[in-house]
């Protein structure tokens, strides 16, 4: 084909995306994403790797020395081990909500790069089910990184650990798809603000990560069961540890999977709302 | 393939014979292009309306744009001319009205239009944190077209919007002009049949505007149909065969540039300036000497089709203005009567 030819259109000429083969529009907005990834993996692969060490040495095994002191754990292990999950699935979360903050508003509002995409054959799913992709290859490097970690300080049952890790990257996306259409609504980044300080740093702090719910107050704990980082390091504990309550496995996995579902569906209504107008 | 187009053969590899109808089109329905778009027709529009909540952007307009053209949105800012240009470039869904891009509903065939359109639009938004060559690359992705064929074609649009030499250097630090040079580029990846172009050159120093308005004007020799959208009237003289003025969502006037001039000026303008505050009191003696004067603060207008003729009328009256001077009628008078002189935002 040449610039302005006079063929009359025919369907056989036209590209992909006309015959309906419907992934590529998401592979090429995931691959759009790589392209920039390329430019900064090297100080997310040092972080991925530094940080479970990290905090593992300091919390794990520091703290943890005083805990074990002062008494086991419900599941009986030592707080290392019950504490690695916890971050294992607050990491996936910090991991989703950061790459769906900052970065949709920018190909959004200040960059409009989502503008300049929409102008090709690619839909508005599938820059929702791209950058979810995208998400997705963050998450599976970063955690299998941080499962690794975990596996060298001794706090991964074998081989139901491995488990952990989808866990947590099912953990992540539940929470990358609804914070995408969280950023597609608000106005500005003052809203991530407030997200942070009132969803994000009181889930890492009181969802299970560091201590079980049932050590808060009675009125605080249906909260603490309500909040999906809790399903999510429930579910990845319930594994790492190799102690799995079959059942709250099955409504773990049901609450993350129904909050992926409708963030997905919130984030294509509130990208079109944003993008097609 | 690009590569002769692109290097400028003017070999006429695309005959007029290919072009072959539809075969659900007769003749006969082809003639009739009040009620259905005709074959040529890439762009037909018919009671096209865009609201946005109460307010009407674009107010049931009219528009047919054949292949081959080069047609312009002319229209001060707010006239619609953008609304319009996302609706065409179909991604902005129309209120109401009939719209066919390329013989196609936009409304259900959206991508598949899309597949076949190049679009400027008027802010650029190329991604910033990617190098020259790689803004092209990926979008040509988006367009699905196989990678090795991708790196072909962006080696010979850098090279047609001269930026082979800033080819791996980050978008960001680039001046305007080569930013949308650069768009223009990436605009033409899938060697589209039709261009859209929203206010291509707006913020651009002349050398810069000049340097477009000569790679736009080779697409145009190549057989791209342009529609571009400008509130420069040398930039639709140069460019437009046809063109429409828009004014608060309508279409005020619509014609070449030079039946234009002839429908709504006169063939010269005589301006003439008095002393200050002495311009509008001349004003009545001199009206019969011209089909339209018009009273500006610093000076009179009077639209004739004998600029000299007139002048010389004045002189012979006595009067001595403190400039003289007869050029002739363009575009922007014609704009300026259809749209006012007012501002309008």
């Amino acid at each position: 084909m040449a610039f302005g030819t006079r063929e009359a259109p025919s369907d056989a000429d036209l590209p992909w995306s006309v015959r309906r083969s419907l992934p590529r529009g998401s592979r090429a907005v995931f691959e759009g994403k790589m392209l920039n990834y390329k430019g900064n993996w090297k100080g997310s692969v040092v972080s991925s790797v530094l940080e479970p060490v990290l905090f593992l040495a300091a919390m794990g095994i520091s703290l943890g020395t005083l805990v074990d002191q002062g008494g086991r754990l419900d599941q009986g292990v030592d707080y290392l081990v019950f504490l690695a999950p916890g971050l294992l699935a607050a990491t996936a979360m910090q991991t989703a909500t950061f790459e769906s903050t900052y970065p949709i508003m920018g190909a959004l509002k200040w960059h409009k790069t989502f503008e300049g995409i929409l102008s090709t054959p690619v839909k508005v799913r599938d820059l929702v089910t791209g950058h979810l992709l995208f998400i997705l290859f963050r998450l599976v490097t970063t955690l299998a990184v941080f499962l690794a970690v975990m596996g060298a300080f001794g706090a991964l049952e074998m081989p139901l650990g491995l488990l952990a890790l989808p866990a947590a990257v099912l953990t992540g996306l539940a929470f990358a798809a609804p914070v995408s259409a969280f950023a597609a609504w608000v106005q500005n980044d003052a809203g991530f603000a407030a997200l942070l300080r009132f969803g994000i740093v009181p889930m890492f702090l009181f969802s299970g990560t560091f201590f079980p719910v049932d050590q808060l107050p009675a009125v605080l704990q249906p909260v603490a069961y309500a909040t999906p980082l809790w399903h999510g390091v429930s579910l990845t504990r319930g594994l790492s540890v190799g102690q799995l309550d079959p059942l709250l496995a099955m409504v773990n996995v049901g609450y993350l999977a129904v909050l992926l579902l409708v963030g997905v569906w919130l984030a294509r209504r509130q990208f079109a709302k944003r993008l097609v107008i | 393939m690009a590569a002769e187009l692109l290097g400028g053969t003017s070999e006429p590899s695309v005959s007029v014979e290919d072009m072959t109808e539809p075969a659900s089109l007769t003749q006969d329905e082809a003639v009739v292009v009040t009620d259905r778009p005709g074959v040529d027709d890439l762009i037909w529009a018919r009671g096209l309306r865009k609201n946005f909540g109460d307010f009407t952007a674009v107010d049931g307009i009219d528009i047919s744009v054949r292949r081959g053209e080069a047609f312009g949105f002319l229209g001060p800012n707010g006239a619609g001319k953008s609304s319009t240009m996302r609706m065409i470039g179909a991604v902005s869904p129309a209120t109401d009205g009939r719209l066919q891009i390329l013989g196609r509903d936009p409304a259900t065939d959206g991508p598949a239009i899309r597949a076949r359109l190049g679009v400027v639009p008027q802010t650029d938004n190329l991604d910033q944190e990617l190098t020259v060559r790689e803004n092209l690359l990926i979008y040509g992705r988006y367009f699905g077209i196989p990678r090795a064929q991708i790196r072909a074609r962006a080696d010979e649009l850098l090279d047609f919007v001269q930026l082979t030499d800033r080819a791996d250097d980050l978008v960001e630090p680039l001046s305007g002009g080569m930013k949308r040079r650069l768009t223009i580029a990436r605009s033409l990846i899938n060697e589209p049949e039709l261009l859209l172009l929203d206010e291509p050159t707006t913020g651009l120093d002349p050398q810069a505007r000049h340097a477009l308005w000569d790679r736009l004007f080779r697409l145009k020799q190549r057989g791209v149909t342009l529609v571009l959208t400008t509130h420069y009237m040398d930039e639709a003289e140069q460019l437009c065969d046809r063109l429409v003025v828009m004014d608060k969502g309508r279409i005020a006037a619509e014609g070449a540039p030079a039946e234009l001039i002839g429908t709504y000026s006169t063939r010269e303008v005589l301006e003439l300036r008095f002393a200050t505050g002495e311009n509008e009191s001349h004003a009545d003696g001199l009206a019969d000497l011209a089909e339209r004067i018009e009273v500006l603060p610093d000076r009179l207008l009077l639209y004739t089709d004998d600029g000299d003729g007139a002048a010389t009328a004045v002189v012979e009256r006595g009067l001595r203005p403190a400039s003289v001077l007869v050029r002739r009628s363009s575009l922007e008078d014609v704009f300026l009567r259809l749209t006012g002189r007012s501002l309008v935002e």
